[in-house]
């Protein structure tokens, strides 16, 4: 009983305690890191498997000297709500702090003190670190595939150009907001693929044709994730409205598509795409190989995209549509303007999931022929010149499509925060 | 006497295998307000959606203003537009302002240009009481508020007939007033009703008829006082005995 009341705090000796209790943290946490950073052991007087364990038993001493409730301190309260509650969390905590802590020296050493960006071939990564200057020399090939170097400038220009368009609705007079559904749904995607067409592809204004089997990198990326991500939303709205249609042959029709397209894998659709595909075509009718791929996973996430959409139309209370039916609307009235808005709202987050997948399959097009930013790492990773430093360009990889991912999922909070209505 | 607006022929209404309507027959003339009550379950929910055909009714003829309602009927989007409802659970459009809320029909359905349409809903806004609210949104407004204003969503479409499903049910004590209140102007301006309610100082004030529904059939069907002073059957003088 002594020893209980001993490491637990009364109300009269708080402060004695918190700074006790911080002071032992403190040590446990210098203990550790000067072990990590310094290589020094400070506890080395004491027995073998004692040293090791010394800071996570001060450390937990510490916080349970700590774990003070209503202490009044802001920060100490913070701190015992969150990662102080009870006996567990604490070791849990010291043991997530301690593993990321002895992690950090070697991470960092390997990433940024140890290693190489000069130079530009591998004759300059001789250290243990990183060769950042694989990334380097490759990041035009990462970026832009194998298009041609003096034309990047075109894929840029085009990127620029359906950027600003994308923004216009931003801009749009008032009186011109109705539309603005049919210019991001029609108008939009149609001026998209002409800039890229005449922009990247070429062919005409005096530009040099580049086939698409050069384009790659994250440009290829971008590409086929925006006509992807276009089209597919529209296209899930119609096949969600579909599956609850009360027409049968509709119905019937949304269903067997959904059904068909959930239950094949991307890959395969692929392969479709590529192979199959043209075989079904009269002789003379070509479709390019991107166009393709990109019609493959518009219809595949179509169906994805309709189910989340459906989620959201089921959602809404049937009092709505009895509003709407009562008020005089007919069925598109009634989805168009008292449906829609409100469900398409509700599966913001549903949506914003099924896209992040999407950017994330975008790399499995490599499996017909398309090297995009994935699939031009593989590439890179086998060339003879540079073996070695897979490592190197898939974090590179990471952290772009981390960031793509991460912006796109911010978006996605900002919208929902925008169109939250109360009920 | 003129045509009823409504007539209801021998109208029966299934769920499934349940019958909610038992041989319905109901004639309403333009400009009477009719009362509907009973038991919860009784059915009377469910006629008055058979009459703008938010139910369908699988036997019997329901012919509103001279058009029979059935799977031929083309034009029900016209139909309903004569024919306002207020629901119990008020069913605004939440995401739209109140304003917005009043015009969006008017502007798509009647076509109407939309700064007729504003006037015409800042005025039926006025009338209950809620033309100073017409900026917010459903969700900041009370119940009562949002019921009036579903009265108004309503009249902005110049019905001939207005059907209430207990627009008071979902209220607070102190809020089934306010709503009452413009229920009761709204009748004294001619318009057409059928409210179903339990509210009967509302039904002695305003109604020409009552009808007393139980098990989808209706039981008693009478002119107010008659009704309140001398009912016929066993079953209404229970019904009575337990509300008054």
């Amino acid at each position: 009983m002594q020893t209980i009341k001993f490491l637990k705090p009364s109300r009269d000796n708080i402060k004695n305690y918190s700074i006790i209790g911080s002071f032992l943290v403190l040590v446990s946490l210098i203990d550790v890191i000067s072990n990590a950073f310094l290589k020094i052991n400070l506890t080395s007087f004491l027995p073998g498997s004692l040293t090791t364990l010394f800071p996570l038993i001060i450390g937990l001493i510490g916080l349970n000297m700590m774990r003070i409730d209503y202490s009044g301190n802001k920060t100490l309260d913070l701190l015992n709500k969150n990662i102080n509650t009870n006996n567990f969390n604490a070791l849990l905590t010291l043991l997530i702090l301690f593993s990321i802590i002895k992690a950090l020296p070697q991470s960092l050493s390997w990433m940024i003190l140890d290693a190489t960006i000069s130079g530009d071939s591998k004759d300059a990564c001789t250290g243990t670190g990183a060769c950042w200057t694989y990334i380097k020399v490759w990041f035009r090939r990462f970026m832009y595939g194998m298009y041609p170097n003096e034309f990047h400038w075109r894929i840029n220009t085009a990127f620029i150009l359906v950027i600003a368009l994308g923004f216009v609705g931003y801009f749009m007079k008032d009186n011109l907001k109705k539309y603005l559904a049919l210019y991001y749904v029609i108008i939009y995607p149609v001026i998209a693929y002409l800039v890229i067409y005449y922009l990247i592809s070429g062919g005409s204004f005096g530009l040099q044709w580049v086939e698409t089997g050069a384009w790659g990198g994250l440009s290829l990326t971008f590409i086929v994730s925006f006509f992807c991500l276009i089209f597919c939303f529209p296209l899930g709205m119609i096949f969600a409205l579909g599956r609850r249609s009360n027409l049968p042959a509709i119905k019937y029709i949304s269903i067997c598509y959904i059904e068909f397209w959930r239950g094949v894998p991307l890959i395969t659709v692929l392969f479709m795409s590529s192979v199959m595909f043209p075989m079904f075509l009269p002789e003379d009718f070509f479709m390019d190989k991107l166009v393709r791929v990109i019609i493959a996973i518009t219809l595949f996430e179509a169906a994805y995209c309709a189910e989340v959409i459906r989620g959201g139309l089921q959602s809404l209370p049937r009092g709505q549509y009895d509003a709407a039916k009562s008020l005089g609307m007919g069925y598109w009235k009634m989805h168009i303007f008292v449906i829609l808005p409100q469900a398409l709202k509700l599966v913001i987050p549903g949506i914003a999931n099924t896209f992040l997948a999407l950017v994330k399959d975008t790399p499995l097009i490599f499996v017909v022929g398309l090297a995009e930013l994935a699939g031009m790492l593989a590439l890179a990773k086998t060339n003879p010149k540079w073996l070695g430093f897979a490592m190197e360009g898939y974090i590179f990889a990471s952290i772009i499509f981390w960031i793509i991912c991460y912006a796109m999922s911010k978006y996605s909070y900002n919208l929902e925060a925008k169109y939250k209505t109360e009920r | 006497m003129s045509d009823p607006i409504i007539k209801i022929q021998n109208m029966n209404k299934w769920f499934g295998d349940f019958q909610v309507l038992k041989n319905i027959n109901l004639e309403v003339e333009a400009n009477k307000k009719i009362v509907v009550c009973g038991p919860s379950g009784s059915g009377k929910s469910t006629l008055i959606r058979c009459i703008n055909r938010l139910e369908e009714h699988q036997e019997g003829d329901i012919i509103v203003d001279g058009n029979e309602l059935s799977e031929k009927t083309k034009d029900i989007e016209k139909i309903r537009a004569e024919v306002g409802m207020v629901f119990q659970q008020f069913n605004l459009f939440p995401h739209l302002s109140i304003l917005d809320n009043c015009t969006l029909a008017p502007i798509w359905v009647k076509k109407m240009p939309k700064k007729e349409a504003q006037e015409l809903a800042l005025d039926q806004l006025k009338k209950v009481q809620i033309d100073d609210q017409a900026n917010k949104f459903p969700g900041q407004l009370s119940g009562g508020q949002q019921q009036r204003c579903a009265i108004a969503r309503a009249l902005c479409m110049q019905p001939k007939i207005m059907l209430f499903d207990e627009p008071t049910s979902a209220l607070d004590p102190e809020m089934i007033k306010e709503v009452l209140d413009a229920m009761v102007s709204l009748a004294k301006g001619g318009m057409t009703m059928i409210v179903v309610t339990h509210e009967m100082g509302f039904a002695k004030e305003v109604a020409d008829e009552v009808i007393f529904m139980d098990e989808g059939m209706i039981i008693e069907k009478a002119d107010t006082k008659e009704f309140f002073a001398n009912p016929k059957s066993d079953r209404t003088k229970l019904f009575l005995s337990q509300i008054l």
